[in-house]
């Protein structure tokens, strides 16, 4: 928030700066043409290249988490900031639409007034004579509307500023329209291609001011012709005894690539990065076919290191050479392979499925399994896990994907090393809407049941699952097996819950048996449950007991 | 991109031009430009397209998000029936549309994202797809509550004598009965 807050201050101060920039002497004359267009137009190109500068720079992965793993050792805060990456891009996104919008609607005034300036013909009008300054040398010009013969729509295709700045606001409208949520959620290769339209986007931006037709008074000739003096007596400029000179007039340089080269140099070494990541082989040891369409690769590659609730990028190319899918890794850090849960639900893991083998009976060859190419792992809030006494994990349906690399790492370090772990307690709720998707997790937490009822610790993990959706055949199953000592359907000690939970009654219950600790709340779910839980988490951090909400986001 | 619906995305596409156009027409009139009888009709047309695309179709496949308030202006679209089903006349429509956009500099913007969105359409409509109105779900869809629901049971359900319904933890197999009457749930 505090982030948000700098940000929209420093749009605001190189709003009013430029904008006043503008209202200097040496503008006179090109104000007098435009009046206050000539601001408004120059400001949101300034906040433009600040913007521009920014919007590379949080979706550079590598360096984000390269940059998370140092701050990680300073301060949890600062940490989480950077989970909000994506939230930052598409803020920084819209203002960049907002600006784009102001920048061109002064723009048509702008041209709409060089254009009258121009057609006015009469001699003893400002404008007029003003427009025809550099007629004949076409340098010093002041009116980028040469002659009454053209008109703002020719100029906008003939001069760079304006090719460039409809090409560029082509881009970025087909960009913004292909990120909609619907459009993201539904076809990620439309908005993922059309996405790419930003090399177009920034192209056009670097050259969008190298025509300078944004111009004022040159510093020589301010000294032969001042504008506050000299405007009156625009007939007599240039003539003998007069000491007003013809003015004349000249562009900026182009100012934009000071403010985007570095992002841009930045952003080509993070694509450069991953593919070199890419091309680092990837062996995939096993595949295994969970219910209710889920598919587990289990894969090796040399030097990969991850920690627990990291996500990597996945890429098959003989399915697709372009397509980059984030997973969640779901294996832990101790053990020697790493793996992902990946539900088949959209044409590319349907295709995944397929070149694995998945609707085969018999086993595969190992060597006929596709190549595949990691980018990764990049980590985000699971990382915190560790450094909190108390845990609450919440997952919602596929969101439980992070929490099983957390808990079988929780478990790995217990037996295997005996190290002091600073978790003591870790309360995990799973909501699901049905009882398909359970297999592959309930078998691991029964097996962690299990092996935690051997060690005698089986209060270290606490677990609660709610079917948030049931049948009423499933809900006369329970009804009769109530009795049974195993949940009916996970085959778990502690029973399977129905309905949501009433996250109140949680919280309080959690306060009370660990006061004066701070309690990391960490989901991977809906944004709804996410300002659920982080209304809670501020209601109930009182006193002692903290709650702190960490949200993981894709 | 086998199952990509692109009538999604043009619509999406349709609405921002819809809203340039406008925009751009209202400057053009209000700063009384050369040319603001074309500035006009961008006003007009902006508002047209705006309303012809804000309700979002139906998906083939997968849920449908319809946008906030959008269910009287599917009814109104629905009852062109064919004129705003099919996506060539869409299409074309949005293409002829957009021309008159492209003589004034304030409107030009709009006139060419409303071209790309009829070249989406027209996409959209050679592979085949069509509009469908998002309509709530009407009451005669949900199962009628059965009868026998209504009221509460009048007699108790049979139970066997006590000494077989304490729980005898130590003899789980002893302690199961056979209900005499079988349980089932109402299945329909």
């Amino acid at each position: 928030m505090f982030v948000v807050l700098v940000w929209l201050g420093i749009n605001a101060f190189l709003f009013v700066h430029f904008y006043m920039a503008f209202l200097t002497p040496r503008w006179f004359y090109t104000r007098v043409l435009l009046g206050h267009a000539l601001s408004w137009a120059r400001a949101p190109a300034a906040a433009l290249n600040f913007n521009c500068m920014l919007i590379l720079l949080p979706v550079c992965r590598n360096l984000l988490s390269f940059l998370r793993g140092s701050i990680q050792f300073c301060s949890r805060t600062a940490a989480r900031q950077l989970d909000r990456n994506l939230t930052f891009h598409k803020l920084v996104a819209y203002m960049i639409a907002f600006h784009t919008a102001v920048h061109i609607i002064a723009h048509l005034f702008n041209f709409e007034f060089f254009w009258d300036a121009q057609l006015t013909n009469d001699t003893s009008s400002l404008p007029y004579v003003l427009s025809q300054i550099g007629n004949n040398d076409n340098a010093s010009f002041l009116n980028p509307i040469r002659n009454n013969h053209t008109s703002p729509t020719l100029i906008t295709f003939t001069t760079i500023a304006g090719l460039t700045g409809v090409a560029i606001t082509l881009a970025l409208i087909l960009i913004i329209t292909s990120s909609m949520e619907v459009i993201r959620r539904s076809y990620f290769e439309v908005f993922w291609y059309t996405h790419h339209l930003f090399v177009i986007f920034f192209m056009g931006l670097v050259f969008h001011g190298y025509g300078r037709i944004v111009r004022g008074q040159t510093v020589s000739s301010l000294r032969t012709n001042q504008p506050e003096r000299c405007f009156n007596h625009s007939d007599t400029w240039g003539e003998d005894g007069s000491d007003c000179a013809v003015p004349e007039f000249a562009g900026n340089p182009p100012g934009t690539w000071k403010w985007v080269l570095a992002p841009m140099i930045l952003y080509v070494c993070e694509r450069l990065v991953r593919f070199y990541r890419s091309h680092q082989k990837v062996v995939i040891t096993k595949v295994v076919m969970h219910p209710s369409k889920t598919l587990e690769l289990q894969m090796k590659r040399k030097g990969f290191r991850m920690e627990v609730g990291q996500y990597v990028f996945i890429q098959c190319p003989s399915v697709s050479r372009l397509e980059w899918h984030p997973f969640t890794l779901t294996s832990a850090p101790e053990e020697d392979y790493f793996s992902a849960h990946i539900r088949i639900v959209g044409d590319w893991t349907e295709a995944l499925y397929q070149a694995c083998g998945g609707d085969r009976t018999e086993p595969q060859e190992a060597w006929k399994l596709p190549k595949v190419a990691i980018d990764g792992p990049f980590g985000t809030a699971s990382e915190d896990v560790f450094r909190y006494e108390v845990v609450m994990l919440v997952g919602a349906g596929i969101g439980v994907t992070p929490f099983a690399s957390i808990l079988k790492s929780v478990w790995y370090k217990h037996i295997q090393k005996n190290q002091e772990v600073y978790t003591k307690k870790i309360y995990f709720y799973w909501l699901c809407p049905e009882t398909q998707a359970f297999e592959w997790f309930a078998d691991l937490l029964q097996s962690l049941e299990g092996q935690m009822n051997d060690k005698g610790m089986s209060d270290f993990l606490s677990y609660n699952i709610y079917l948030t959706r049931w049948k009423e055949t499933e809900a006369a199953h329970f009804r009769v097996h109530h009795e049974a000592e195993n949940d009916p359907i996970t085959g778990l000690k502690q029973k399977t819950l129905y309905g949501k939970p009433n996250w109140d009654n949680e919280f309080t219950n959690i306060s009370t048996k660990h006061p004066g600790t701070k309690v990391g709340v960490f989901l991977c779910g809906p944004p709804q449950l996410g300002k659920a839980l982080e209304k809670q988490c501020l209601s109930h951090s009182e006193a002692d007991t903290q709650f702190i909400f960490n949200k993981e986001n894709f | 991109m086998g199952k990509i619906e692109w009538a999604m995305w043009a619509n999406e596409q349709a609405l921002a031009s819809g809203l340039i156009l406008l925009t751009g027409g209202i400057v053009g009139v209000a700063g009384q430009f050369r040319g603001w009888q074309f500035a006009a009709y961008g006003v007009a047309a902006g508002v047209f397209v705006c309303l012809l695309e804000y309700p979002r179709g139906k998906r083939s496949k997968g849920t449908s998000v319809a946008r906030t308030g959008q269910y009287c202006f599917t009814v109104c679209v629905k009852a062109f029936g064919p004129l705003t089903r099919n996506y060539y006349v869409r299409a074309f429509l949005h293409a002829a549309i957009c021309v008159p956009g492209g003589f004034m500099l304030a409107t030009v913007l709009g006139c060419v994202c409303l071209g790309i969105a009829s070249l989406i359409y027209l996409a959209a409509a050679i592979r085949g797809e069509h509009w469908e109105p998002i309509l709530p779900r009407t009451e005669t869809q949900r199962k009628p509550v059965p009868p026998s629901i209504k009221n509460p049971p009048s007699n108790p359900p049979p139970r066997p004598p006590p000494e077989m319904r304490r729980k005898r933890v130590d003899d789980l197999e002893g302690a199961a009965y056979d209900n005499p009457i079988p349980v089932t749930a109402n299945e329909y």
